[in-house]
């Protein structure tokens, strides 16, 4: 599973090396999984509705790689596994289907989601907030986790759907579905989860877990960007969000993407394979490397890393705005991660850094590592190398660490705004 | 819109070369202790602003000597962003050798221009011009205890966008003359919120006292009252609460006129309103729905909070719609 990288010069003709350590943004796409896409744009690319031998011999392909699909997240034939554009589709889906469905017609009027979700549950869920939705949003504890507790608080016979997602992409954060799928069964409320964040990292089985909707998206698993899914227990309904000629059985029309579906497939494959490397050796290879970090003066880690995916590391470090954390460490060809303030368009701090209550003076200097299988001891090396440097140089900078006179009354930690 | 905003860029390709340089490399980064000034024959003045909560900080350290009032030596530590590290650079590098009412008229725009590769080209994207705005800040919070007087007393008016530099007496008169209604209409006028966006409205990076949204409501306000007192002469009426319940009637008629009624005639219903009446502190409009409206599923959710909140919006904010 190895790999290198070719190395490109970036500026100041450094030579360098170039790491990915934000594996939960998106993945390489594993070159078996190109390999098998790759007949399905020039060689078979018909159309898999006609009715002639171009539409015929993409048939194989898209069966074999629908039955991958289904047996990596153990879905049972009746079950429905509708391939979509991308997760954000497939969280769109769920939640406006239900307003249509359920808000729209008086039937129900609450939906319960967590307040760290993914934006495009976040963002939905507003949305039909302002169409007259009524909106739980749960919190998360001290450890970056929703307390399952919280939804048999706020659960009521109005309530529509539920909504948690399966691991936090910013910390890692597995939360605990299994119970909420229990609660949600109870009530008889239709749970969803968006488990992007979990196919490839954690074992992810449908038939064991009370879990009647299910978002993924082949990109984060080393697939091709532009195919998510969503997972639909049988007999639960869902009206179509996308309206046409009635491709998968018309819950969601569109021409099929067959070389996509057919690079689903071959990555969920590959993913059920890794999956064990994923747990044990990417494992060891991310505590090691945290356990190397935290030993930098000033460092901390959100959630304990039992409780995480095995690839993921969201770590502060102290006087350090995110933003030029990320710059020191793009400059030696590294790609890590902030959902902080300056780095992003919306200038927020980092939701799930407020969200835990962490001190506010870390609000905007937590830095996301995010490994995969094609992560080496050598990259991780390198970087740890890289961080201590960016720190030293950037604590030089900060006022964090700046000198004072005797009897200087500190303004740093008064809001100015 | 268009082209250029679908796919984002990299906010880092937006930074100038000097923004990027000193970002690498800043020249005045760095403290100046008691020793240090003493040894100039100058007074240290050591400033603060902002906070890490706030994603931004900045500490200026100032040698200044007494007799001329000159800043001798200036140097800075600042956590932040690039920009907000480039800034504090710029901002030190220009109050040196100024005296310090001189380098209080430096503002966050001498800043960003002072990094700019090209007199035309910006040393930053939009949403960074605000990392810039706490270098301003500091300069000020450094005259004012050099001089023992109140920070506030160099900032002759009030600022509701920073990063342009648009004061509130501007804002208010440039929304009348040209009788802006949108926020779009108020940043073609006067460049305010085409930034970090913050003074659009609550929720952005930074909290205001007043947004632009606030200063357009006013002005909505201040056009309704003075339609309300021409349309019932001698009346004075002013908010809706103090309407006649004939005016109050006309007026939520007007309200659903322009804004609601079109809505629902295409969707082959109407409305009618029956009654007002005053309920503590909520004032509930007491509503019958007409043609297709009747009976759908959406008058008693959607719609309803839709004509709800316009009316509310409109009106007064306690306003209740019952349908009846």
């Amino acid at each position: 599973m190895k790999h290198s990288y070719e190395s490109t010069a970036l500026a100041e003709g450094e030579p360098i090396m170039k790491v990915y350590l934000d594996n939960n943004a998106t993945t390489i796409v594993d070159p078996h999984v190109f390999a098998e896409m790759e007949p399905y744009f020039v060689q078979r690319y018909g159309n898999p509705n006609s009715l002639h031998l171009f539409a015929s011999e993409t048939h194989p392909a898209l069966k074999d790689a629908m039955e991958k699909i289904y047996a990596g997240i153990h879905a049972s034939k009746e079950d429905s596994v509708v391939i979509t554009s991308c997760a954000t589709e497939s969280n769109n889906w769920v939640l406006k289907s239900i307003y249509f469905e359920q808000i729209l017609t008086g039937k129900k009027n609450h939906i319960i989601i967590s307040e760290v979700e993914h934006p495009s549950v976040i963002a939905t869920a507003k949305f039909i907030e302002s169409m007259g939705c009524k909106v739980t949003y749960l919190p998360i504890n001290h450890e970056g986790i929703v307390d399952a507790q919280s939804v048999r608080d706020t659960i009521t016979d109005k309530t529509a759907l539920v909504s948690v997602m399966w691991a936090n992409n910013e910390t890692g954060a597995i939360f605990p579905v299994q119970e909420i799928g229990e609660i949600c069964a109870e009530h008889n409320v239709p749970f969803h989860t968006d488990a992007v964040q979990a196919i490839g990292k954690l074992p992810v089985d449908v038939q064991s877990f009370n879990v009647d909707y299910l978002t993924f998206s082949a990109h984060k698993f080393h697939g091709p960007k532009g195919v998510g899914a969503l997972y639909i227990k049988k007999d639960k309904e869902l009206i179509p969000l996308l309206h046409g000629g009635s491709q998968m059985s018309g819950y969601r029309s569109g021409t099929l993407n067959v070389p996509g579906i057919v690079g689903m497939g071959k990555a969920m494959e590959q993913a059920v394979d890794a999956l064990d490397y994923e747990m044990e050796d990417i494992r060891e290879m991310r505590d090691a490397f945290e356990d190397e970090l935290l030993k930098i003066e000033d460092t901390f880690v959100v959630t304990p890393r039992e409780k995480r995916t095995p690839n993921t590391i969201l770590i502060s470090f102290r006087g350090i705005e995110g933003e030029s954390m990320l710059w020191d460490l793009n400059r030696s060809g590294i790609g890590a991660s902030t959902g902080s303030a300056c780095a992003s368009e919306d200038l927020e701090a980092n939701s799930v850094m407020e969200a835990i209550g962490a001190a506010e003076d870390l609000a905007h200097t937590a830095i996301r590592f995010s490994l995969s299988r094609y992560t080496t001891q050598e990259e991780l090396d390198y970087t740890l190398d890289v961080v201590k440097k960016a720190v030293e140089r950037l604590r030089g900078i900060s006022s964090t660490y700046s000198y004072a006179p005797e009897g200087h009354e500190s303004g740093l930690d008064a809001h100015h705004h | 819109m268009g082209m250029d905003s679908l796919i984002g860029g990299t906010i880092w390709d937006e930074y100038s070369q000097k923004v990027t340089d000193l970002m690498n490399n800043p020249k005045n980064m760095g403290e100046i202790t008691e020793e240090q000034a003493e040894a100039m024959g100058a007074k240290l003045i050591v400033a603060d602003f902002g906070a890490e909560s706030c994603g931004d900080a900045v500490r200026l350290y100032w040698a200044v000597d007494p007799k001329t009032d000159r800043i001798l030596e200036s140097k800075f530590k600042s956590f932040g962003c690039g920009t907000a590290i480039a800034s504090s650079d710029t901002m030190a590098e220009l109050c040196k050798g100024k005296t310090v009412d001189e380098a209080v008229k430096i503002t966050n725009i001498d800043v960003e221009k002072a990094m700019r590769d090209t007199p035309d080209t910006p040393a930053v994207p939009p949403q960074k011009m605000h990392c810039s705005v706490m270098a301003y800040d500091v300069i000020k919070k450094a005259a004012a205890q050099y001089k023992g007087v109140d920070m506030e007393s160099f900032e002759e008016e009030v600022i509701v966008c920073e990063c342009a530099r648009v004061s509130l007496s501007t804002l208010r008169e440039v929304i009348r003359l040209n009788d802006l209604t949108t926020v779009e209409e108020i940043t073609d006028y006067t460049k305010a919120g085409a930034f970090c966006k913050s003074c659009i409205r609550p929720g952005g990076h930074e909290e205001k006292d007043i947004y632009l949204v606030d200063l357009l409501e006013e002005y909505e306000k201040e056009k309704m009252a003075a339609a309300a007192t021409l349309g019932n002469e001698g009346s004075g009426a002013g908010s809706f609460k103090e309407m006649t319940i004939v005016q109050k009637i006309k007026a939520v008629d007007k309200a659903v006129d322009e804004n609601i009624r079109q809505m629902l005639i295409m969707d082959g219903g109407d409305m009618e309103i029956l009654d007002i009446k005053e309920n503590g502190e909520n004032i509930d409009i007491y509503i019958r729905y007409l043609g297709a409206c009747n009976g759908c599923a959406s008058s008693s959710t959607g719609t309803l909070f839709a004509i709800e909140n316009i009316l509310k919006e409109k009106l007064d904010p306690n306003i209740r719609v019952l349908p009846i």
